[in-house]
């Protein structure tokens, strides 16, 4: 899902390539083709629709219904995991997409002693695995004394979503003419006039498409939560977990189609975002 | 005009960076009111000498001043100049007018006087008409104007270009090169132009320096680099310089004698002092191909023709001489004749008088 997001848009194409559109005659493409897909979206489209099935079991069609939803939507626990999930998401969108593009800047356009190794440690959040993660801030949580809370989970969002920011940034940047910035300040503008009219507004399109990553990693991230959750401080994707170890029914599913429809969207509404910008600033 | 300072006070200044010095020692003065040009190979440091006058590169030794005030710890947006830059740099997500208003924006000048400062502004570089496209919407010759009239609105006491035209196909090249020698005498402002074109230099500027290594070769009216450049280097890259390595034999009364391998002992003209080792050079234009010898006491040498390149109203005739040297000539096309009046393989004389050859000392 996040895939979509983390390329850099898309510069043009060179022009003497073979059209990728003609691989599609083959027939061992259109095979390939169509086990991915199948692999891919089999899953997901029979959890949709059977959020949409009249039985208590997700094992036989018995009908159209959108019972599910609705008791989705009137059970208060569900409700509350998702308005935390959302406080939770985004304001560690917020700190992380400012943060992140302040590291990103930094990389693209400092040079310091150790820059490797420091780009290297900054980056580490994006491999290690998450089990670590969780495991780590639990155990730096402790040790601070601080109590398990949504605050605990904003933390830790925000401390594995800024690399992935810091890197859309710099992708973004590396497009960027310096020769902007002195023009600016040649023409009287100080450093701070500079970086708000000129290099702000080239950000844009990579700071939309980066925050929306944190937005979306942070909304469905399960394991790093898993760990830095507390009592009452749960998220969506726990409180779905949790309502699994009862019964799988389709309330489950219909939860989890809201949260696929979600990041859906906000994906969409960014990928139309980058493409409004894309053409308004051709160079 | 000439008992004025200088605009552009450059003193002993010289750039490293970490091993490589991109300029070194440079001493400048450039007038009020003058096109200057800075020209040079690729890499002899002439950006980084225009930038060090813009404020973006410090001067690792030396000082400049301009219009009296030492440049030192002047940031780039406290300078008197404005700059036009290689890429135009003109802001992608501005219009025309929003690029040519921001200058002035920043620096506070009342809305109302914007406008009409902007309008006067795009008047002077013809784009009256633009100003609310975005530049993408612009061709290359375009958004270079608008680049000019970012800078001209900010009414510097100098404008710095850099390689201005390198970005534009050759007859537009041409036309913008009168165009800036116009601009400039409409507005007053001092220009200094980077170049490696010599065409472009000698053409616009009313003076140029010649650099080579960071250093500065010569600086002199064009007319002056071409006819008396002070080196082989200046000789050779300003122009098409026939140069014969030469011995001092002696010196009298304003004239040289010197000794040419397979070429003897010949005079010419030279003022001041000379020894050793030097350069005798000729411009291709200012000799003539022969059948028979020359006569009288101009200077020739005999040879056979290795190639003729027609460029439709001349033609370049390179002969191979008997010192060794290969020298080229020019043969104006002046009757209109398709086949060439010489032939590879044709065995000419080539001559010139004594007063048109250089001693090049350096
Ligand atoms: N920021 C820099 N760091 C290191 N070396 C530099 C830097 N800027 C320029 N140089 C070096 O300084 C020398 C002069 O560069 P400069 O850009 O002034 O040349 P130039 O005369 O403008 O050449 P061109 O005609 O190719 O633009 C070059 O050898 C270049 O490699
Ligand atoms: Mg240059």
């Amino acid at each position: 899902m996040t895939e979509a997001t983390i390329r850099p848009p898309r510069r043009r194409r060179s022009r003497s390539e073979i059209n990728p559109l003609d691989y599609l005659k083959r027939p061992w493409m259109q095979l390939t083709l169509f086990l991915s897909f199948l692999f891919l979206y089999f899953p997901i489209v029979t959890l949709v629709a059977f959020s949409f099935n009249d039985s208590k079991r997700n094992i036989t069609w018995k009908g159209f219904t959108w019972k599910y939803y609705e008791k989705a939507l009137n059970n208060d626990s569900l409700h509350d995991a998702f308005v935390n999930s959302m406080i939770v998401a985004g304001t560690s969108t917020v700190v992380s997409t400012a943060l992140g593009a302040m590291l990103g800047l930094a990389l693209h356009r400092y040079r310091f002693p150790w820059k490797g190794t420091y780009e290297g440690v900054a980056h580490l959040p994006i491999v290690i695995p998450e089990i670590c993660m969780g495991v780590a801030m639990l155990v730096f949580f402790n040790a601070i004394g601080m109590k398990l809370s949504l605050t605990t989970i904003t933390v830790s969002h925000i401390a594995f979503t800024i690399p992935f920011v810091a890197v859309v940034i710099r992708a973004r940047m590396t497009g960027f003419d310096v020769s902007l910035e002195e023009a600016s300040r040649d023409l009287g503008a100080s450093e701070w006039q500079t970086f708000w009219h000129v290099t702000f507004p080239y950000m844009i399109p990579g700071l939309v498409a980066g925050a929306l990553m944190a937005f979306v990693l942070s909304l469905d991230d399960f394991v790093i939560t898993f760990f830095t959750a507390g009592v009452g401080s749960t998220t969506f994707p726990i409180k779905i977990y949790s309502m699994l170890r009862f019964s799988v029914t389709p309330e489950v599913n219909a939860a989890s189609t809201v949260l696929i429809v979600i990041t859906l969207s906000l994906t969409l509404v960014a990928m139309i975002v980058q493409s409004r910008w894309a053409k308004g600033r051709q160079q | 005009m000439t008992d004025q300072p200088p605009i552009i006070s450059i003193r002993n200044v010289t750039k490293r960076f970490g091993t490589v010095t991109a300029v070194d020692d440079v001493s400048i003065d450039i007038k009020r009111g003058e096109f200057f040009a800075l020209l040079g190979p690729s890499g002899c440091g002439k950006t980084t000498l225009l930038r060090m006058l813009a404020g973006f590169e410090t001067a690792s030794e030396g000082s400049i001043e301009i219009d009296g005030q030492p440049m030192l710890s002047v940031p780039p947006n406290r300078r008197p100049v404005n700059m036009v830059f290689q890429s135009y740099a003109v802001f992608p997500h501005m219009t025309v007018f929003d690029n040519v208003a921001y200058g002035l924006k920043v620096t506070g000048v009342p809305k109302a006087q914007v406008a009409g400062q902007v309008r006067e502004a795009l008047a002077l570089v013809h784009l009256e008409d633009y100003g609310r496209r975005k530049p993408d919407q612009l061709s290359g010759g375009q958004r270079q104007r608008v680049a000019l009239a970012r800078a001209l609105v900010k009414k510097p006491k100098v404008l710095l270009l850099d390689e201005p035209l390198s970005a534009l196909d050759a007859k537009l090249r041409e036309a913008m090169r009168l165009e800036l020698v116009h601009l400039q005498h409409s507005v007053g402002i001092t220009f200094v132009i980077v170049t490696h074109d010599q065409d472009e230099a000698l053409s616009m500027a009313d003076r140029a320096a010649v650099m080579d290594h960071g250093v500065v070769r010569q600086i002199a009216a064009p007319g002056t680099l071409y006819e008396h450049p002070n080196s082989r280097f200046v000789a050779d890259f300003i122009g098409k310089m026939n140069l014969l390595e030469a011995k001092v034999a002696g010196v009298s009364g304003g004239r040289l004698a010197v000794e040419i391998d397979g070429l003897g002992r010949i005079d010419v003209p030279h003022e001041g002092d000379a020894s050793g080792e030097i350069g005798i050079a000729v411009r291709p234009e200012k000799t003539r191909l022969s059948k028979e010898p020359p006569a009288g006491d101009l200077i020739g040498l005999k040879g056979k023709v290795s190639d003729v390149a027609y460029y439709g109203n001349e033609s370049h005739v390179l002969l191979d001489t008997d010192t060794g040297v290969r020298f080229t000539t020019t043969v104006q096309n002046e009757v209109r004749r398709t086949d060439s009046s010489v032939l590879i393989g044709d065995n000419l004389w080539i001559s010139w008088s004594p007063e048109d050859t250089l001693v090049l000392s350096e």
